[in-house]
């Protein structure tokens, strides 16, 4: 549910049901909410089964790439004589995503309850949560709940009285976003510089400490408990839309949007419904104009492809863009496209490791050329260089953050190209003649290179 | 060993490799060089410059060479219009922060960026803005860090944490502000620091020695063996104008790889002497070759031989020395002078060695006898020669028991106050030779300048010279010399300069012998 605003009705609350909720932080209060019965479940299963049953669900990823998790998960090989790792990536720092942050706010033992399953279905004996360094709040939940959880024999050397050994261990990034590409986390939590590494090898072959290595989003990890104690029949029933896309998901709406915050519902939902019934639309007086749907490194959707879209991993893909972390991201009427794609773009060349010579300097290069046609001084060669630089940008590097600054600047200008060319004549958009005061700043300072 | 080897088609040539080689490697078994920045055959590979994209058929993404293993029936393009775009594209990221200072770079002439942009990037460039600045930092040792010309390929990074084992450098900073960085109190002063600015492909971090003293294509360069110590590395002697002025490693994978230390790179002033012995002296008389030859000859008569030789003397001259000492029935000595030892932690058996001279191990073979103060061993009857060396003033008493002296060497010995001859010879950049390392691997050096006045090649004298006292030795050439020492030295059994090459044999007796 939108917290802190209140559950709609068409939503689907599975992950989000107890958000809000003090009470349910508590081991006690947890228990009470049904909790870690799906781990006592899956301790008496083999990991094979809990790996069947999690691919039968249909469970995808929730990072981005959408992943299916059993599949993933069967690439580990329990019982092959070496340490197995489970990282859950907590790391959540795409522009307009906070649903890990709310899930461990709120739920921290459904996350703990989430990892114990999944390592004992990877055979490890071990998993990181990686959480964000600025996730304070999240930090403190996650480590109390745990605290509780080994206080019980929830976790341990003997895990629910089984015998069997699953600790899972916070660990706190340092304020890099790259650190939540999956390489660069494993670096970063052996104690390096967080770069991106080289695949192959995939992560499980040689992953954390070149072992054989899961990692999986939050979001993803929560989910299985509940596939575990209703089935993953229930689970697959939960679907809208295309059947690769199954179950429920968390999106974390902001922007320029009446009622911001949290909302889960089941994939292949009617976006246009979720964006005006379930958020209450635009604020009094605007409209919309574009939609990023699946935080930064999405293409930007007109509106036309936005209410188009039905919200799973192929309705995002066939209307423009990607469904991603579904932190989705509102801009009405009165903003300036070319102003916010350079506001993505500098947020991509600060956080880029600088190991590709593409992303290091292409990101900061497109961000100069952006900064300089906002100002007013940019050419129409400028657009063409622009362009040029994002093919090279997409595809060639070790990881996808150039791709990611190339996104919304290609499909910007492919979508908004007036509202740039509108910058380089010196006429005003029309678009983003409102009164914010990001469009008086722009307008401003087109007025002065005019004259 | 079995290898299995990988067919694939590289530029529509066949390539067969070892599996697990890189296709940049493989590409260069066909004659294709993939231009690259970050990959070095001698580093662990980072796959960062992204400058070594190739099309692989089938594959949906353009390959880093360098970090692409072959596949069997793989078809690799090198040249097609997505990868020269995708390199275009990378040059000319590399460019837009580079300052186009190469009139005042000293590595102008031998620049990868340089190269490769000629090769295959843009004629412009279409950034605008304003470029990045740092200023010039002193790494210390013999490194200066120009950090506007850096690409951030991290090779220097990678030298010191994965072959030198002391992991002083780092990338500081992120995205366009990251930068090479130094450890704070830790200056590049390790024993084989200085490799960073070999391995630099730019002009970020250039050699405090050899700052401004020559353009690149200023320079001649010949292939040498450095003689700093008993490792042998092979190295490039390069000259401006008759005067060596930079020592560079040269690649040979059974004896240095591609490193060499700060010791011998910066050991080559002494090459450059204008002290030198430059006048043939019969007694106190400056003399024509033959008659001061003569009366080196005159002096020997009836007399032994009492050899102190030089460690780092060729194996040529060695071996006449040796025919001169059983001439005359005399004894052949040499002495090691001892250093630390400073391996390369990074690299298995390559260190800068204890034994500070090129060829104890040659002198040994032939027969020389390891004494640190030979010349306590004179008698009378016995004719000093002192071969290129320098005693200390200590031992004139036991000089003084010679029946005379004979100097052959570069320079000057303060301990020969009146020899009976005086025959100067060329250093080891002004002929041709060759040395044996500590594993006893013969290999060449050859001559990169003029010798001074009328010194000669070492050989040459000393042919002269055993002609003179009656053992014919008739050379025209360095090579006519170790023919004969081939024949008649087991240890360098069926040797030849042609079998030799540029990268040297290993001795088999040599070989065996360790193993024994």
């Amino acid at each position: 549910m939108g917290y802190p605003q209140k559950s709609h009705p068409r939503e689907t609350p599975v992950l989000s049901k107890h958000f809000g909720e003090g009470e349910g932080r508590s081991l006690d209060g947890w228990k009470k909410r049904g909790g870690y019965k799906a781990l006592e479940i899956a301790l008496n299963m083999t990991p094979a089964q809990i790996v069947d049953i999690v691919k039968a669900s249909g469970l995808r990823g929730r990072g981005g790439a959408g992943f299916p998790t059993g599949v993933k998960w069967s690439f580990m090989k329990p019982g092959d004589g070496k340490p197995h790792y489970l990282l859950c990536n907590a790391d959540e720092s795409e522009p307009g995503t906070f649903k890990d942050r709310e899930i461990m706010r709120w739920t921290p033992h459904a996350l703990v309850e989430g990892c114990a399953i999944g390592a004992y279905a990877i055979g490890a004996e071990t998993a990181y949560i990686y959480i964000r360094g600025e996730f304070q709040e999240p930090i403190d939940r996650m480590e109390a709940a745990l605290k509780e959880a080994y206080a019980a024999n929830i976790l341990g050397s003997n895990a629910m009285g089984t015998g069997k050994t699953i600790n899972v261990y916070v660990h706190k990034g340092a304020g890099a976003y790259i650190c939540g590409e999956e390489t660069a986390l494993m670096e970063s939590l052996e104690g390096k510089r967080g770069n991106p590494r080289i695949k192959p090898p995939f992560p499980a072959v040689s992953g954390a400490f070149g072992q054989p290595t899961t990692i999986n989003n939050v979001e993803t990890l929560v989910a299985v408990p509940h596939i575990l104690v209703n089935g993953a029949e229930w689970y697959k029933a939960m679907c809208l839309s295309n059947p690769k896309s199954t179950g429920t998901k968390l999106f974390s709406v902001c922007g320029n949007i009446s009622r911001p915050g949290n909302y889960e519902i089941v994939l292949g939902f009617p976006f246009k419904d979720f964006l005006y019934d379930l958020c209450g639309g635009p604020t009094t007086g605007r409209r919309f104009k574009a939609i990023i749907p699946g935080g930064a490194s999405v293409p930007i959707q007109t509106m036309d492809e936005a209410e188009a879209t039905l919200m799973d991993y192929e309705g995002f893909v066939a209307q423009g863009t990607m469904l991603g972390s579904g932190g989705v991201i509102v801009f009405d009427d009165a903003q300036s496209i070319p102003r916010q794609v350079a506001r993505l773009t500098r947020f991509f060349a600060h956080e880029s490791c600088g190991q590709c010579t593409q992303c290091r300097e292409g990101t900061s290069w497109t961000t100069r050329i952006l900064d300089r046609i906002v100002a007013g001084q940019g050419t129409y060669e400028d657009l063409d260089t622009l362009l040029e630089m994002a093919e090279n940008m997409t595809g060639k590097t070790i990881c996808v953050l150039s791709d990611s600054c190339a996104a919304p600047v290609v499909s910007g200008l492919q979508k908004f190209r007036h509202e740039f060319e509108a910058l380089i004549t010196g006429k005003r958009s029309s678009q983003s003649a409102g009164g914010s005061q990001a469009t008086a700043g722009s307008s401003k300072l087109t007025v002065g290179a005019g004259a | 060993m079995s290898e299995t080897l990988v067919n694939l088609m590289i530029e529509g040539r066949p390539v067969s490799v070892p599996a697990g080689t890189s296709i940049l490697e493989a590409a260069k078994t066909a004659g294709i060089l993939i231009p690259h920045y970050c990959y070095h055959p001698g580093l662990p590979v980072a796959g960062v410059c992204r400058m070594c994209l190739v099309e692989v058929e089938k594959a949906p993404k353009l390959a880093p060479g360098c970090a692409t293993a072959v596949a069997e029936g793989q078809v690799v393009r090198v040249y097609s219009d997505k990868a020269l775009e995708a390199r275009k594209g990378v040059l000319e990221m590399l460019l837009i922060n580079h300052p186009l200072d190469c009139p005042i770079c000293d590595q102008s002439g031998e620049c990868e960026l340089q190269d490769y942009t000629f090769q295959e990037g843009r004629a412009d460039s279409r950034y605008r803005e304003a470029k990045r600045f740092n200023p010039v930092e002193d790494f210390g040792g013999d490194v200066m860090y120009v950090p506007n010309r850096c690409i951030l390929c991290t090779r220097c990074v990678r030298f010191m944490d994965d072959i030198h084992h002391d992991p002083v450098l780092n990338v500081s900073e992120r995205g366009d502000r990251a930068y090479i960085g130094k450890a704070p109190d830790a200056d590049l002063t390790q024993p084989w620091a200085a490799n960073v600015v070999d391995l630099c492909p730019v002009g970020a971090l250039l050699s405090k020695d050899f700052l401004n003293k020559a353009r690149a294509w200023e320079l001649d360069r010949t292939a040498s063996v450095c003689t700093g110590c008993s490792q042998g590395c092979n190295v490039t002697l390069e000259l401006r104008e008759q005067q060596v002025v930079r020592i560079r490693p040269r690649g040979n994978t059974n004896v240095n790889k591609f490193f060499m230390c700060d010791h011998g790179r910066m050991d080559y002033k002494w090459l450059n002497r204008p002290d030198r012995l430059e006048v043939a002296m019969a007694g106190d008389t400056a003399a024509d070759w033959e008659i001061a030859i003569g009366a080196a000859a005159k002096a020997l008569k009836g007399k032994r031989a009492f050899v102190v030789a030089n460690a780092s003397l060729s194996n040529e001259a060695l071996f006449l020395l040796k025919r001169l000492v059983a001439k005359t029935g005399g004894a052949g000595y040499f002495n090691v002078p001892k250093g630390e030892e400073a391996p390369l932690p990074g690299v298995p058996d390559l260190s800068l060695r204890a034994d500070r001279a090129a060829n104890g191990t040659g002198a040994g073979l032939l027969g020389f006898t390891h004494e640190a103060k030979p010349l306590t061993k004179v008698s009378a009857g016995d004719v000093v020669l002192l071969v290129n060396v320098d005693p200390h003033a200590a031992a004139a008493e036991s000089l003084a028991k010679a029946d005379a002296v004979i100097v052959i060497g570069t320079t000057m010995p303060g301990i020969a106050k009146s020899p009976a001859a005086v025959l100067p010879i060329a250093n080891v950049a002004e002929e041709e030779g060759t040395l044996t390392n500590l594993r006893g691997r013969v290999q060449r050096y050859l001559q990169a300048k003029a010798a001074p006045g009328m010194a000669r090649p070492s050989w040459f004298v000393l042919a002269d010279l055993l002609n003179a006292v009656g053992d014919k030795a008739d050379y025209l050439s360095a090579s006519a010399v170790f023919d004969a020492l081939a024949a008649s030295e087991k240890a360098f059994a069926g040797m030849s300069y042609d079998t030799l090459a540029l990268s040297g044999i290993e001795s088999p007796a040599v070989r065996a012998g360790a193993t024994a």
